[in-house]
């Protein structure tokens, strides 16, 4: 009877000390862990852009050797990528996805529990490569052969880095697949999802389908490098350029996993703060759907300069544009969810709206980079760097800042000060356009992407780019402070949180118990 | 209203005309390079007609949306309609962009073609990118010559003033004669390299047991400086590509100079190359 009360007491609330993160099985503690674990790795990856910014503040080598410049881009890429985005989605989708379609926990709690302890193994292998001879990997996040083949001790590090990741990534995607498909409360039917966790179900199945690819390719250069295989090497029958295809039909849709669930956080928060329905529910699934098919028919695009034929690159360069089409029709929908709102601007609200100008920004110069001939000016240029960090940065990373700032109330009880987010929001908005919108005129004036020294006439654009770096990292500490801060305390939140939010979350209280819907909502 | 339109078109018109061509020629630094070639020329006009067709999307949206920003606040009391879904204008936004996409696909289609037409070439020149340096073979000619980074370690490492050509200098020219059609072999020795001049609009990555071709033609006698633009290793950013492009006579003289050293210098060991 005794050991009865004790399983009950079990199941109630989480277990004391460090035990509870360690065991916990719990989608809120994981999604916590998640969340957190991205933090630290932010503030890593962070660090390393600013040894990059440091030594690009002016002409000339003055802190760094190139081959740790060349490191520093490419740990930086690795963290931001792996270690931020995916885990703070998956964060994400662990505190919500169960809350929002009124299931009870993750479908398969275990797996959950794993695939996020993996993480820390992965990068602290991953970070342990700055430490080992010859260095940490410098041959670019993009592992092109042969040059990643003239790493040192760090490569096989680095790769079994990547399998970890990968293995947590499937795992993660295949429990989000199996609860949504699953755990949802009677009624909840697909096309009544909220969007935020209908974006996830299809990044799941991007996940499920490239990162094995990933995984075999990265594997193929471990061979190539111990085992004496010549997948990528010439001289044995092999080509390099296989490995870019490998890769960029992982890298494509990765770049969709790294931005859809972004889409659907941007689709929650825009109706709560417009006071409006989404517009267009129906057409902004589809249009997620579509952008997911056509993610794994335009990975070329990334090597219009390897010297594909001419049927091959027109193909790559139609099917990329055709994105252009579903993406477009979600940015018109948003802003037609805008339009005759009621809309007031507290943070999350703000980081929305800087979410579709910004990003949007990204996609035309994504656009651009479409057209080969153009692209063949701006291939490995600034420019491409610019793009890219548009959609990552103002993109992703103001989305994930959005929904903490949107959520924060409901995992916490507390209400953060909205003051200090509107501060963040707004030196956060200054200084990424002021590090990134240089990066396109310099990358059009002929600046390589990748070098740790520069011609003269680059280097005024490059001080600010600089500038605004330093000032974008220095920002983050107060996004630091306010998620701890609100975390420790604060005014009470309601359970609503938000006048115009609408989702089964915000039926729970604030901060929700441990365990949610135990009994089923009533889906209207 | 008339009266705001016309402000506005007024407006729209001095904007433009802030970007016309002559305007724009000052800002060039921070623009693509319009180039020497007529590909290059070609390139650029897309380049800008694809830019100008996104800010003119840009326009339209973002004009939609601040203007709501502006008037559907709740603190100016707009109360929210409840509207949302329309198939007219959800159809209209999925195929008016779609039709846009084609007009930039059909020029853009037009230009690559032409790109990619290497055959007839006056002369070939075959190029090998070495961990970090160029090498140049002009096959027809019997010439062949190593090109790297001339720009003095003290100017790197800021013990001396950085020269007006700083990392975008060699110590032996790529030397091309002008109004001739050169076919270019591009290869590796060793990792990926890419060779890049942004005034010809020639950028082909280097890959080592294959070969890329390309091709130009000058217009323009002149020195064109670009760089290698794949991530190669360690020096990445310094082995700069420089051409040199002379009229065809002054090339010919250049042929026969090159030629009377070339026993010389073929006996050379080859600098800093790994085999």
């Amino acid at each position: 009877m005794s050991a009865v009360m004790v399983d009950d007491h079990h199941h109630d609330g989480p277990d004391s000390g460090i035990k509870r993160w360690i065991c916990t099985t719990n989608h809120k503690d994981i999604g916590t862990l998640y969340l957190w674990f991205a933090m630290i790795m932010f503030f890593l990856g962070g660090l390393m852009a600013l040894v990059v910014r440091a030594e690009l503040f002016q002409p000339g080598l003055q802190f760094v050797d190139p081959q740790f410049f060349n490191s520093m881009t490419t740990m930086h890429a690795l963290l931001m990528i792996f270690g931020v985005v995916m885990p703070a989605f998956t964060g994400l989708a662990n505190w919500l996805i169960p809350m929002m379609v009124g299931g009870t926990d993750m479908a398969l709690p275990r797996l959950n529990n794993w695939s996020f302890w993996l993480l820390p193994f992965a990068f602290t292998m991953l970070l342990a490569t700055l430490f080992v001879p010859g260095g940490a990997p410098a041959g670019g996040w993009t592992l092109y052969p042969p040059l990643t083949l003239q790493t040192g001790a760090a490569l096989p590090l680095l790769i079994f880095a990547i399998h970890l990741m990968g293995m947590s990534s499937i795992m993660g995607a295949i429990n989000v697949i199996a609860t949504i498909l699953n755990m949802r409360a009677p009624g909840m039917t697909l096309m009544k999802m909220p969007m935020f966790v209908w974006t996830w179900l299809i990044t799941a199945y991007l996940l499920i389908a490239v990162m094995p690819v990933l995984a075999g390719g990265v594997t193929m250069l471990l061979t190539d490098k111990y085992f004496g295989t010549s997948f990528f090497n010439a001289a044995g029958g092999g080509d390099p350029v296989m490995f870019q295809h490998i890769f960029w039909f992982f890298g494509h849709p990765e770049v969709y996993i790294l931005i859809l669930p972004s889409f659907g956080v941007i689709s929650m928060i825009l109706p709560t703060f417009a006071r409006k329905p989404l517009f267009g529910y129906n057409s902004m699934v589809y249009a997620t759907a579509s952008i997911a098919f056509l993610s794994f028919v335009v990975w070329a695009h990334h090597m219009f300069t390897v010297g594909m034929p001419l049927a091959a690159q027109l193909f790559f360069m139609l099917s990329t544009m055709l994105i252009a089409v579903p993406t477009g029709v979600k940015v018109f929908n948003w802003v037609a969810t805008m339009w005759r709102g009621s809309m007031t601007f507290e943070t999350p609200m703000l980081f929305a709206i800087g979410f579709i100008v910004l990003f949007t920004i990204g996609g035309f110069s994504g656009l651009m980079l479409a057209i080969v001939p153009a692209d063949y000016q701006y291939h490995d240029t600034y420019f491409v760097v610019a793009h890219f960090h548009y959609v990552l940065v103002p993109g992703s990373i103001f989305a994930i800042m959005a929904a903490v700032y949107y959520w924060l109330p409901k995992w916490t009880g507390h209400l953060y000060n909205e003051t200090l987010g509107k501060w963040h929001f707004w030196l956060s908005t200054i200084f990424v356009n002021l590090t990134f919108f240089p990066m396109h005129f310099t990358g059009l004036a002929g600046m390589p992407r990748r070098i740790p020294d520069y011609a003269l006439q680059f280097t005024d654009y490059n001080m600010l780019a600089s500038i605004g770096a330093f000032g974008f990292g220095l920002a983050q500490l107060l996004f630091l402070y306010i998620v701890v801060a609100t975390v420790r305390g604060g005014e009470r939140a309601t359970d609503r949180v938000w006048d115009g939010a609408d989702g089964l979350e915000w039926t729970l209280p604030s901060p929700p118990p441990y365990h949610t819907f135990t009994t089923p909502p009533q889906i209207r | 209203m008339t009266a705001q339109l016309m402000t506005a078109a007024r407006w729209l018109a001095g904007a433009a005309a802030a970007f016309s061509p002559a305007a724009l020629a000052q800002l060039q630094p921070y623009n693509m390079p319009v180039g020497v070639t007529d590909i290059s020329r070609e390139v650029f006009g897309l380049h800008m007609l694809i830019f100008w067709i996104c800010v003119a999307i840009g326009v339209v949206v973002f004009g939609v949306m601040l203007v709501s920003l502006v008037r559907h606040r709740k603190s100016r009391g707009h109360e929210a309609r409840q509207f949302h879904d329309s198939t007219a204008a959800e159809i209209a936004w999925t195929v008016v962009p779609f039709l846009i996409l084609v007009a930039m696909a059909v020029p853009a289609t037009q230009v690559l073609i032409k790109m990619e037409d290497t055959a007839r070439a006056d002369l070939t020149i075959k190029i090998t990118g070495y961990q970090w340096l160029w090498h140049y073979e002009y096959l027809e000619q019997d010439i062949d010559f190593y090109s790297a980074l001339s720009t003095p370690r003290e100017q790197i490492y800021g013990l001396q003033a950085k020269g007006e050509n700083y990392l975008l200098e060699v110590d032996n020219e790529l030397v091309l004669p002008t109004n001739r059609k050169v076919r270019f072999l591009i290869t590796s020795n060793d990792v990926l390299h890419a060779w890049w001049v942004p005034d010809l609009a020639v950028k082909k990555d280097a890959i080592p047991g294959f070969i890329n071709e390309s091709w130009t033609e000058i217009e323009e006698p002149g020195v064109y400086r670009g760089q290698c633009a794949e991530l190669c290793g360690r020096d990445h950013g310094f082995m700069p590509v420089v051409v040199r492009a002379v009229a065809p006579d002054e090339y010919e003289r250049w042929v026969a100079g090159k030629q009377a050293e070339q026993p010389v210098a073929a006996a050379q060991p080859a600098t800093g190359s790994s085999n």
